[in-house]
């Protein structure tokens, strides 16, 4: 904490970021040069991908809901004092529960499918994580080592329910049959054809909504209710919470289930939005990216709608690339978006130090 | 809000431009891969030739992805299906709910699916008789053995790959009676494809079980049962695309499986305003499968095995032999 004091807030939350993006952007561009292809028009295929036509931006809003998501699951935990990094494993149980959702009731009323899929994915989700949190809480076990076992466990069950009793009928992939007409989330660009304009139609889906909500109540119950004070209270000293007569073991418990059911709910834009049925292998990492964009977010939910934004923008961006540049291989993007991940979270410090300084002098300057 | 979409969509409408202006230039087939990417040595690489020979040939280009996981393939399928390409093949079984979708969503753009079969007028499919070409490489397998079992190492636990299984033992059964099987499967999700280390595991621990020959139908993870044959000393079949030059004298032959010609006949096809909707079959007869004789294996067939395949093979394409399918392995969506 004291060591942020040293910089105005406006340089911590957005120069330090556009610096580490900035160095990791270079590289990426010594890379492709490496391979023989053109930076700079590498760089504006990706801004153009993402940002540069209407089903582009689409999708770049898209993978940023699922970021949005995973993001908040990883931050909600943090601050409580835990490390989440089962987002994985929750957000595949999350599509479980929604699935099993959807085929429950989709057949007799889409509209109650729909909602019944919703409380689904948060609540197996949170299910998920409650098993972890509980042997954190009572028995110590901690939950970095637990959540990400739970990670194999998930994964491994997904794919048995779906080559086994959920796979679809006659089909030889892990996918689970079709979800009934009519279950699904709104589209944007039909969202936008009732409000009179057009839109390119894209992935995009009530489920960024739902997203955004998320973010602003988890701010909510974070900084504006007794329980989120407690909730931080925890997160910071566990031993000053307990002296303040805070059960370490009840938020522990419930900061997980929170943060499980979050990461469940990216299911939702996955599946209830796009795929319309469950596949063995939807979540795609993106829980573990959860984490990268928690931490650029500064784990304020405004920096993590911002970090989920650039990351969505990094996938949208790079896939166009692959598109684009065939001699640029899907590795290569992967080792952009990993450069990325890299620079803004792990060498979070190789600018922090030159910045602090730059402005240590600055101010020492005027005071003389 | 409404601000900055405007600002938006007036930066899209020069992007639109600029794209669609691009790729209507001239004929334009595009290619997706599977999961194993473009250079597995196998399935994926064997389309990516027959995209090349396209090339070479006619001098268009074409354009091709490798998708990352699953979700890609509607990605993809929408992305260039929306952007009005020519002819889209997608590469593999994965795709047949994905193609399914967006070809009936997209009913002006042709669409070519290999491996899955889709009932739609804009669609071919077109699958392999497998089990033909599997049946031959049984026979090589029985004729070669010398402790009388021999292997089988499938990719994904798929009927699509039991059917290689099937066409396999019977055609090792052809010829010898008394033969002992092994097999394995790598996995039942699509990333068994794509893990030649735990292929290499399992090739070894059948070849330590007294196998001295296998057969894998797996893609790229094949590649680690052509490994770990040479590392044992014993000798592996390939599959898909010729894999005799991997490890020359440890591949006794390859499970041709042609994909390089349907694409290249696909693409030709669709040049020339000849390609057709509906679903084609490619067997021994039609020289869509068969076994892999180069350099690198001549010295592992002899003569006389040689005249017994001949022998074999025109049995089966006259009908005498019929090699027995599974079933589901071809459904359709």
């Amino acid at each position: 904490m004291a060591a942020q004091k040293k910089l105005p807030f406006w340089a911590d939350a957005i120069l330090l970021p556009t610096l580490n993006l900035l160095a990791a952007f270079l590289v990426s561009g010594l890379v492709i040069w490496g391979l023989g292809e053109d930076p700079l028009e590498a760089l504006s295929l990706m801004v153009d991908g993402a940002f540069g036509f209407q089903e582009g931006v689409g999708y770049t809003f898209y993978y940023a809901t699922n970021f949005v998501f995973t993001g908040l699951a990883v931050s909600v935990a943090y601050h409580a004092g835990l490390f989440n990094i089962g987002g994985e494993g929750q957000a595949m149980l999350g599509g479980l529960g929604l699935t099993l959702a959807v085929f429950l009731v989709g057949d007799v009323s889409p509209v109650l499918a729909v909602l019944l899929a919703i409380v689904g994915a948060a609540a197996f989700g949170g299910a998920w994580a409650f098993i972890p949190a509980y042997l954190q809480a009572k028995r110590g076990s901690h939950v970095v080592i637990t959540t990400i076992m739970f990670n194999f466990i998930a994964s491994a069950l997904l794919a048995y329910l779906l080559v086994g009793p959920l796979q679809r009928p006659g089909g030889q992939m892990p996918e689970s049959a079709d979800f009934p007409d009519g279950v699904s989330l709104m589209h944007l660009q039909d969202l936008f054809a009732m409000m009179g304009f057009t839109y390119e139609s894209g992935p995009l889906n009530l489920s960024a909504l739902i997203a955004v909500l998320c973010a602003v109540g988890v701010w909510f119950m974070l900084w504006r209710t007794r329980f989120g004070y407690e909730l931080r209270v925890v997160g910071q000293n566990q031993n000053a919470a307990r002296y303040a007569g805070i059960s370490v073991t009840r938020m522990t418990v419930i900061a997980m289930m929170i943060s499980g059911g979050l990461a469940g709910m990216m299911g939702l834009n996955e599946l209830l939005g796009e795929q319309l049925r469950l596949l063995g292998n939807f979540t795609l990492g993106y829980g573990f990216v959860g984490i990268a964009v928690a931490f650029m977010g500064r784990n304020h939910p405004v920096g993590i709608v911002l970090a989920a934004m650039l990351f969505g923008a990094l996938y949208q961006g790079g896939a166009e690339l692959a598109f684009e540049m065939p001699n640029i291989q899907r590795d290569y993007i992967v080792l952009i978006q990993g450069l990325v991940i890299l620079f803004a979270g792990a060498m979070e410090h190789l600018f922090r130090d030159p910045v602090e300084r730059v402005f240590r002098h600055f101010s020492e300057r005027r005071a003389a | 809000m409404t601000g900055f979409l405007r600002k938006i969509g007036a930066t899209i409408a020069l992007g639109v431009a600029f794209t669609t202006g691009a790729m209507a230039a001239d004929f334009t087939p595009v290619l997706l891969y599977d999961i194993g990417g473009k250079f597995d040595k196998s399935f994926n690489e064997a389309a990516h030739t027959g995209g090349e020979r396209f090339k070479e040939e006619t001098g268009l280009d074409y354009k091709d992805f490798e998708p990352n996981s699953e979700t890609q393939y509607e990605q993809a399928l929408k992305r260039f299906a929306r952007r009005k390409a020519d002819l889209i093949i997608a590469v593999g079984v994965g795709y047949s709910v994905a193609v399914r979708n967006v070809a009936s969503k997209y009913p002006d753009v042709k669409f070519t699916v290999i491996d899955a079969i889709i009932d739609l007028p804009n669609v071919q499919s077109i699958t392999f008789k497998e089990n033909e070409g599997s049946f031959l490489v049984g026979m090589i397998a029985a004729m070669k053995t010398e402790s009388n079992t021999i292997g089988f190492l499938g990719g994904m636990d798929i009927p699509l790959i039991r059917r290689f299984e099937r066409g396999y033992r019977q055609g090792a059964e052809y010829v010898k009676g008394d033969l002992t099987f092994i097999e394995n499967y790598v996995g039942t999700t699509p990333s068994a494809w794509n893990d030649p280390i735990k292929a290499a595991e399992m090739a070894r621990s059948q070849y330590a079980r007294g196998a001295d020959i296998i057969f894998s139908a797996a893609g790229p993870s094949g590649l680690g049962s052509i490994q770990a044959a040479k590392d044992t000393g014993n000798l592996a079949i390939g599959v898909d695309s010729n894999q005799n030059h991997v490890a020359p004298g440890y591949v006794l032959t390859s499970m041709l499986k042609r994909v390089d010609l349907a694409v290249y006949h696909a693409m030709k096809a669709a040049e020339a305003g000849e390609w057709k909707p509906g679903h084609t079959v490619l067997g021994l007869a039609e020289g869509g499968v068969d076994f892999a004789l180069d350099e690198y294996n001549a010295d592992l067939i002899t003569a006389e095995m040689k005249a017994k395949l001949d022998e074999a093979r025109a049995k089966i394409v006259s009908g005498e032999i019929v090699v027995s399918d599974v079933e589901g392995s071809n459904s359709g969506h």
